[in-house]
């Protein structure tokens, strides 16, 4: 139980996605302009995450393992997430529209993002379990959701600020990226 | 022959992947730790660019137009695994510093957006040289981010690339505690970035970062600003031009009939007379 606690907080902090692996940097540079849409984007990640994390798992322990293709796993887990990232769609939108409403836009713009296949690959990688592949899935992806809206938070104040031409638009963003990693570094401390 | 300069000028410099449309940042940021990194992604980049704009010009007839992305995600993840079995028997020690990076290059949009925007409208020679000279611009740009984050970062120069027997560090330039170590991390790399998109703003440089979306069709190459909606834009221009193509065709069919109706009469006409 502690291992699996000190994996969450490894991955959403220690390790974050974004900060320090440089995955999902499109959405985390494209979406961030507002809090609000951060948000949504965040809960899309994790709820995403989470679910192909579960299932590219349980694919590859129980169908790619047995059947002795685990050279296969790139194309079968992008697979996985496109066919599960529409599937989910649907099922929200027949079920609970609410959700879809909240998550809906977002959902298949996630296919593309990086930080998904990466999950599914390092929980392979790092030859995780089930139990633990869940939990390494929702702490990537909270580290995900907690940086896209902290930066969020800090654009939408630089929004108001009187920037040098030089570095308005995009250098700003990364020079501010650059230093919420290096506060992320500080948690390097946190576990041995 | 002109084809082929062309199309290597217009990915080496016109249209750098790095440098000008700003694709394929995941990479970019990670992996330019060293120069021997940038260059091994670099290249592995390249061979499944080339290969994947190859096949996927074609075959660009027979997929049909609707499932082409995941087609195209098929075979260029297809070619990403064959690429990663290689590097893992001949380049091991490559392999184990790039890591997950290498089947990543299955989401590189550079990949995707050449695909999309190029090699499934052309021939597959032009198609080929699209995607190498794509990869090589996208090599040499990783490479100068390499170089430059090695030597403020690491101190050293070429480290791991010249012969490790007379140069067991590269050619340390640096030394030892005068080193910014900070460059080597996570947090350099986006002041790198961030450092390389002000000179380009202040210079107004042709780049996605400061230019709007030019193209309409494939990523207008703003990877920043996009997050897969580019791929629903290309769906919905395809869209609307094949259904152009076809109320032209219609019209033309119509006019063509008219035409014929009315010559037929006509020559009802003649004949009445």
């Amino acid at each position: 139980m502690t291992q699996l606690i000190l994996l969450l907080i490894s991955a959403a902090l220690v390790n974050n996605v974004v900060l320090s692996r440089f995955l999902g940097l499109c959405p985390f540079l494209g979406v961030s302009k507002k809090t609000e849409t951060s948000v949504g984007m965040g809960a899309a990640v994790i709820f995403v995450i989470t679910l192909s994390s579960m299932s590219a798992s349980l694919i590859y322990a129980h169908i790619l393992i047995p059947l002795h293709l685990e050279y296969l796993q790139t194309i079968v887990f992008i697979l996985v997430i496109a066919a599960l990232v529409q599937f989910v769609e649907m099922v929200l939108k027949k079920n609970m529209p609410s959700l879809y409403e909240a998550l809906g836009v977002y959902l298949p713009l996630i296919t593309t993002n990086c930080a998904v296949l990466g999950v599914a690959l390092d929980n392979v990688a790092k030859e995780y379990n089930f139990a633990q592949s869940l939990v390494y899935g929702v702490g990537t992806a909270s580290g995900f959701a907690l940086a896209i809206v902290l930066l969020s938070g800090v654009r939408e104040k630089i929004e108001h600020n009187d920037i040098p031409h030089t570095v308005s638009g995009m250098p700003i963003v990364l020079i501010t990226a650059g230093l919420m990693a290096i506060a992320f570094t500080g948690f390097s401390g946190l576990i041995k | 022959m002109n084809k082929i300069l062309e199309r290597l000028y217009n990915g080496i410099f016109k249209e750098n992947p790095t440098f000008v449309l700003m694709l394929g940042m995941c990479p970019t940021l990670a992996v330019t730790t060293s120069f021997v990194n940038a260059v091994g992604m670099g290249l592995s980049t390249t061979a499944v660019l080339m290969f994947s704009n190859l096949i996927i010009s074609a075959m660009r007839n027979i997929i049909p137009d609707r499932v082409r992305i995941p087609a195209f995600i098929v075979i260029v993840a297809s070619l990403v695994t064959v690429v990663q079995l290689l590097m893992q028997g001949y380049t091991p020690a490559l392999y184990k510093s790039l890591g997950i990076y290498i089947p990543l290059i299955v989401v590189n949009c550079i990949i995707l957006g050449r695909a999309e925007s190029y090699a499934s409208k052309n021939p597959a020679l032009p198609s080929f040289f699209d995607g190498l000279g794509m990869g090589l611009g996208f090599t040499i740009s990783l490479s100068c981010i390499g170089i430059v984050r090695e030597l403020i970062g690491g101190g050293t120069f070429l480290k791991g690339f010249l012969p490790a027997a007379s140069f067991p560090n590269g050619i340390v330039i640096i030394p030892d505690g005068y080193r910014i170590s900070i460059f080597v991390l996570a947090p350099g790399a986006f002041f790198v970035l961030a450092l390389l998109s002000a000179l380009q703003n202040h210079f107004k440089a042709p780049s996605a970062t400061n230019t709007g979306n030019t193209s309409e069709i494939a990523c207008g190459g703003n990877c920043a600003a996009c997050f897969g909606e580019a791929k629903l834009e290309n769906h919905i221009t395809i869209d609307k031009d094949l259904e152009k193509k076809e109320l032209e065709a219609k019209k033309k069919k119509e006019e063509a009939l008219a035409k014929a109706k009315a010559a037929k009469e006509n020559a009802n006409a003649g004949e009445g007379k």
